[in-house]
């Protein structure tokens, strides 16, 4: 139900590297899910509004007042890695 | 046999720095060039278990530009997630709107608006080159202080013609968000971005062109060169026959080479779904007020005011209410109550000639003898804001005034105007002090015109014979003697009346 | 007091002791971090190192009087390792709290110690975690039940008296039912989502697991309340008081035939039954009522719960925090060096850093979110939602509860069910709908049953509400309980020495 390119498709849309193996277990094991999932294709909903919240609550916004900040170091702790005050990271492509 | 006729089609996207005091989704107060990562906290980092509450002056303020644009206002909208992977977005997806935007429709000059939403800005990626430490290979620094700021963008329908006239509309946009106080659009400091989407479709087609995305253009007038440089680009490709791709475009300005932005990825698929984290924003009355409230005058209303009640041309109107630090600098000299009082035109066309040309350093817009209108300058770069100069508005109403009534020549007038942008002061006493008050009749000018008929014998037959133009010389004469002081109009009554004309 | 007869203390028990004088906070803090440090069942990934340190005149004057809690690790607990059961988080040290166990804290419930988890909540056996499984006390050889497995083990074992876990599809309620103790997932928005690590925003709730239904209510107590961090939260209206109620008289009891037969264990369900006949003895009214979409609950919530944490799950990139896996370097080969630099460094680091799966659960919402797929999954899965909410309200219409077995199973043995993904999702299948419609459940031990495979194991009931009927819900739960007694000390016997 799902293929081998398919697979390949969403590991580069979610930035997950699989190895050979692991495209062909990840290929059957979503395939398998899929099929129960599936059956929800055969109701019928078109009438139906999606439900995004189920909490039936609108606006809760905060007012435009400062609050503290994390100090520096605190915010680049757990950095991996850190240059000139930030968080270094290889150059994206292009 | 004639070549086909190609006309542009140009839509513009619009980002704009909201002038809130803190972000979009945290209370972080918002960054001016501080140190790199001060201003940040667990919801601009996107450290795990955080989450976005947003700005309700973000929100006031996007109903303000929804209602200066005429927009129909979304009861109630959305935030969703825009879903992909860069270092400047720590969460791995940007909240934005999608298909529930805060406003949709409107209008601006002429061209019509398809929606604004409100969205999060990203941080800021700076390039450090090799740095030996990832392979050799090129690194980056992240600076999380911009993230999270709160942006509005701004999608126009494809409705402008022409590199010219998106380069006008633009800054009828910059000052219209300027006048509403929402952002500073200050494009060199980045609160102001835009993009062009361009096509070419041939004149008299309904079929639109396949259009591209022109990005990163960084100045007003880049965008104008860069927008033109692609609808080159695409004419050529059309008229050799071959297809326009569709593609992301970057425009360099020193080489005025366009070039794709496409990366080896493939195109971005966002996976938008509404944000589970926040709640729907509802606008109620109150909010309306108080957005409605808020409105100051737009300059589409100010121009009408100026022409209507105040009784300036149409050309002044529309200049000065345009562009909103010339408009304010009126009105102040306008109220200022002086005696004798400036007429309003004199007063607008002193503004936007004399007093512009020596802060700007000699780009007049328009001259003090009342010819008005003329080319919008360069101004917008170089800030030329009479309110930060040396010349209060009373003071330059003062010396219209002092003009208008005839207290003082033109010449001495432009003269109090120079001492008035270097030093400041009130021009009554400059007058006093330097003498310049005008000479319009009485025995010293009568006695200095007769000196100058006696020394220009042959301009002064002329004069008496009918050729009016020979006053020249006799004027000039006397206008040497009086350092400018003296009245035009007195000496030549002057001269009429020794010659028995 | 000698240290056995402590742990034999419920915490509303110890909050008395407490409060009359007879036992001193520290002395229980000592008792239960001896405890837990000498733990067998892996259910801690972090134990307090000493004495909690506020001074006791402070503690003595809260509600809770000190009595120490243990909180699921992905809990943001400042200073202090909140991992999520993952490897791309470990070691990993958050400078805040997050707003429950803060809450709970100031109300004198200070950290015993954080509990070991399925990998970012995804499970039903704590057998995802980075950090080894954990062991049921009831039977070492099975599963404890997930995602919140330490919790649950650690309160059955007398490791701690009370946990805080979370359940965004059962992760609360299925533990306890196959652990033998309480588990409460609270109204959505009733308790702050501030600071729990993310796994499905919609469904998430933090809640308590206990030994009794008194400690539930006490717990959760103070826990709820509105939080200016969490814009989907809304706190509780009314105050969550300690049940007193006997009887059942007059309570309308609905058993939906969707989540109470087929599927459900021959032991599992003989227990159930067993439970609605003391709750008719104490003067309850039974109905059938009808979940028409219910079956398709687990397949609109294997759909939202993915999609959502794929979602969540982008910040985990190597580059603010956590794991960090640099691509290997450029070889001159094009197609091993597409996957370098930047984008190289993704891959590997949430390659390596998460587990089985926890991937295939990204796989799988990166694909229902997809271009072409969001309609025929996202959206549907989104609008069977909005049919189960109205099932609910239809039943809910008719009778006051919903009753069902918490669990399809009793606990079952270690690597059964790691073989095949929805042989482990189906352990969901009762508790999903009520995450998917928001409304409170608890679970609590109804009985014992055996599997065929020797030896009894506890089976949990579900009660499930209409939204913020925490208190009747409660009372509910309060008196089947007493009417029950089930006894879960065998479990506190041999954990630990």
């Amino acid at each position: 139900m799902i293929d081998r390119d398919e697979v390949l498709h969403v590991a580069r849309l979610a930035r997950l590297k699989l190895d050979d193996g692991e495209v062909e277990s990840m290929a059957r094991e979503l395939s398998g899910v899929l099929d129960h999932i599936a059956k929800i294709g055969e109701l019928s909903l078109d009438d139906v509004r999606p439900t995004s919240h189920v909490v039936e609550v609108v606006g809760r916004l905060r007012p435009d007042e400062p609050r503290p900040c994390l100090p520096r170091e605190v915010a680049l702790e757990q950095a991996p890695s850190v240059a000139d005050g930030g968080f270094l990271v290889p150059s994206p492509q292009a | 046999m004639s070549a086909v006729e190609y006309e542009p089609v140009i839509g513009l996207e619009i980002h704009i720095q909201l002038a809130t005091a803190t972000k979009m989704f945290c209370g972080c107060a918002l960054s001016f060039g501080e140190p790199p990562n001060t201003r940040t906290c667990p919801v601009c980092l996107g450290l795990p278990g955080s989450l976005p509450v947003a700005n309700a002056r973000a929100v006031h303020f996007g109903l303000m530009i929804g209602l200066a644009l005429g927009s129909e206002l979304a009861p109630r909208s959305i935030f969703h997630r825009k879903n992909y992977f860069y270092p400047d977005l720590p969460k791995g997806y940007q909240i934005s709107q999608y298909d529930l935007p805060l406003c949709l429709g409107g209008r601006l000059g002429e061209v019509r608006i398809h929606r604004v939403h409100l969205e999060e800005d990203a941080a800021k990626l700076v390039h450090v080159g090799a740095s030996g430490r990832i392979h050799g290979s090129d690194a980056s620094v992240v600076d999380f202080n911009r993230g999270g700021t709160p942006l509005a963008e701004i999608v126009t329908e494809p409705d402008l013609r022409s590199a010219e006239a998106a380069g006008e509309w633009l800054r009828l946009l910059r000052t219209t968000m300027r006048v509403l106080g929402v952002s500073d659009v200050n494009m060199e400091e980045g609160s102001l971005r835009c993009d062009a989407n361009i096509s070419l479709c041939p004149a008299g087609s309904e079929q639109l062109g396949v259009k591209t995305e022109l990005k990163n253009m960084n100045s007003f007038r880049f965008i104008e060169r860069g927008i033109r440089a692609e609808l080159a680009r695409q004419e050529a490709i059309l008229r050799a026959g071959g297809r326009v791709e569709q593609e992301t475009l970057h425009f360099d300005p020193a080489s005025e080479r366009i070039t794709s932005l496409r990366s080896k990825e493939e195109a971005h698929d966002y996976r938008y779904f509404p944000e589970p984290d926040l709640v729907p924003v509802a606008i109620d009355a109150a909010m309306l007020d108080a957005a409605r409230a808020a409105l100051p005058e737009l300059p589409a209303a100010r121009a009408e005011r100026f022409e209507r009640e105040i009784g300036l041309s149409a050309d002044s109107s529309h200049l000065l209410a345009f562009r909103a630090e010339l408009g304010d600098y009126f009105e102040s000299a306008w109220s200022a109550a002086v005696d004798p009082a400036p007429p309003a035109q004199a007063l607008a066309n002193w503004i936007s000639g004399d007093l512009l040309a020596r802060l700007a350093g000699g780009q007049a817009v328009a001259s003090a003898d009342g010819e008005p209108g003329g080319a919008e300058g360069q101004g917008e770069a170089t800030g030329t804001d009479p309110s930060s100069s040396r010349v209060s508005p009373r003071a330059l109403a003062t010396l219209v005034g002092l003009v208008a009534a005839k207290r003082i020549s033109v010449g001495a007038g432009r003269q109090v105007l120079d001492r008035l942008v270097a030093d400041g002061g009130d021009p009554a006493a400059i007058v006093q002090a330097e003498g310049l008050a005008a000479i319009d009749g009485g025995d010293e000018l009568a006695a200095i015109v007769a000196a100058a008929l006696a020394a220009h014998p042959e301009a002064a037959e002329n004069v008496r014979g009918g050729n009016a133009k020979a006053i020249g010389p006799i004027v000039g004469h006397v206008m040497r003697e009086t350092k400018g002081r003296a009245d035009g109009g007195a000496v030549t009554r002057l001269v009429h009346e020794q010659l028995g004309l | 007091m000698s240290a056995p007869e402590i742990i034999d203390l419920s915490a509303t028990q110890a909050v008395a002791e407490i409060e009359a004088g007879r036992l001193s906070a520290a002395e229980l803090f000592d008792a239960y971090r001896a405890r837990a440090a000498a733990d067998e069942l892996n259910c801690f990934t972090w134990v307090a190192p000493g004495a909690d340190g506020s001074p006791p005149a402070e503690r003595s004057a809260t509600p809770l009087r000190g009595v120490p809690l243990a909180v699921k690790d992905l809990f943001c607990t400042a200073g202090v390792p909140s991992q999520s059961g993952s490897r791309i988080l470990e070691g990993y040290r958050p400078p805040y709290t997050a707003s429950a166990v803060a809450r709970l804290a100031a109300a004198g419930a200070p950290l015993l110690g954080k509990t070991n988890q399925d990998e970012f909540a995804m499970g039903s056996s704590n057998e995802n975690s980075a950090f080894g499984p954990v062991l049921n006390p009831w039977d070492r050889t099975r599963v404890p039940g997930g995602s919140s497995g330490g919790s649950a083990a650690a309160v059955a074992a007398g490791l701690a008296p009370w946990a805080l876990g979370t359940d965004t599809g059962g992760s609360i309620r299925q533990p306890a039912a196959l652990c033998g103790i309480v588990g409460l997932k609270p109204t959505y928005g009733a308790v702050s989502r501030y600071g729990m690590i993310a796994f499905a925003s919609s469904l998430d709730q933090a809640g308590p697991l206990t030994r009794d239904v008194t400690d539930a209510a006490l717990l959760l107590r103070h826990m709820v309340g509105r939080d200016e961090c969490d814009a989907t939260s809304l706190g509780h209206p009314e105050e969550i008081t300690l049940p007193t109620a006997e009887s059942l008289a007059g309570v309308r009891l609905g058993v939906p035939e969707e989540l109470a037969g087929e599927g459900i264990d021959p032991g599992v369900l003989d227990a159930f039954r067993g439970a609605l006949e003391r709750a008719r003895e104490l003067g309850a009214e039974i109905h059938d009522v009808r979940l028409p979409h219910a079956p398709h609950g687990l397949s609109a919530y294997y759909v939202l719960a993915p999609a959502e944490a794929s979602s969540n799950l982008a910040r985990f990139d190597g580059v603010r925090y956590g794991l960090r896996r640099d691509a290997p370097a450029p070889t001159g080969d094009r197609e091993a060096d597409e996957d370098g630099g930047l984008v190289g460094m993704y891959t590997h680091t949430r390659h390596d850093g998460f587990g089985a799966e926890v991937k295939r659960r990204i796989m799988l919402g990166t694909y229902a979110l997809s271009a072409g797929y969001y309609d025929a999954y996202y959206g549907r899965a989104q609008r069977v939602r909005t049919k189960i909410v109205a099932d609910f309200d239809a039943a809910f219409a008719e009778v006051d509860f919903i009753l069902t077995p918490t669990s399809p199973t009793v606990a079952f043995p270690l690597g059964e069910r790691t073989g095949d993904p929805w042989s482990m999702y189906i352990n969901d299948f009762c508790t999903v709908p009520m995450s998917l419609a928001g409304i409170p459940a608890i679970s609590i031990p109804c009985g014992l049953a055996g599997d065929g495979g020797g030896g009894e194991l506890p089976v949990g009931l579900q009660i499930a509400g209409p939204v913020f009927s925490e208190n009747r819900l409660l009372d509910a739960a309060f008196a089947l309980e007493r009417a029950l007694g089930f006894d879960g000390s065998r479990a506190r016997g041999g954990a630990a020495a």
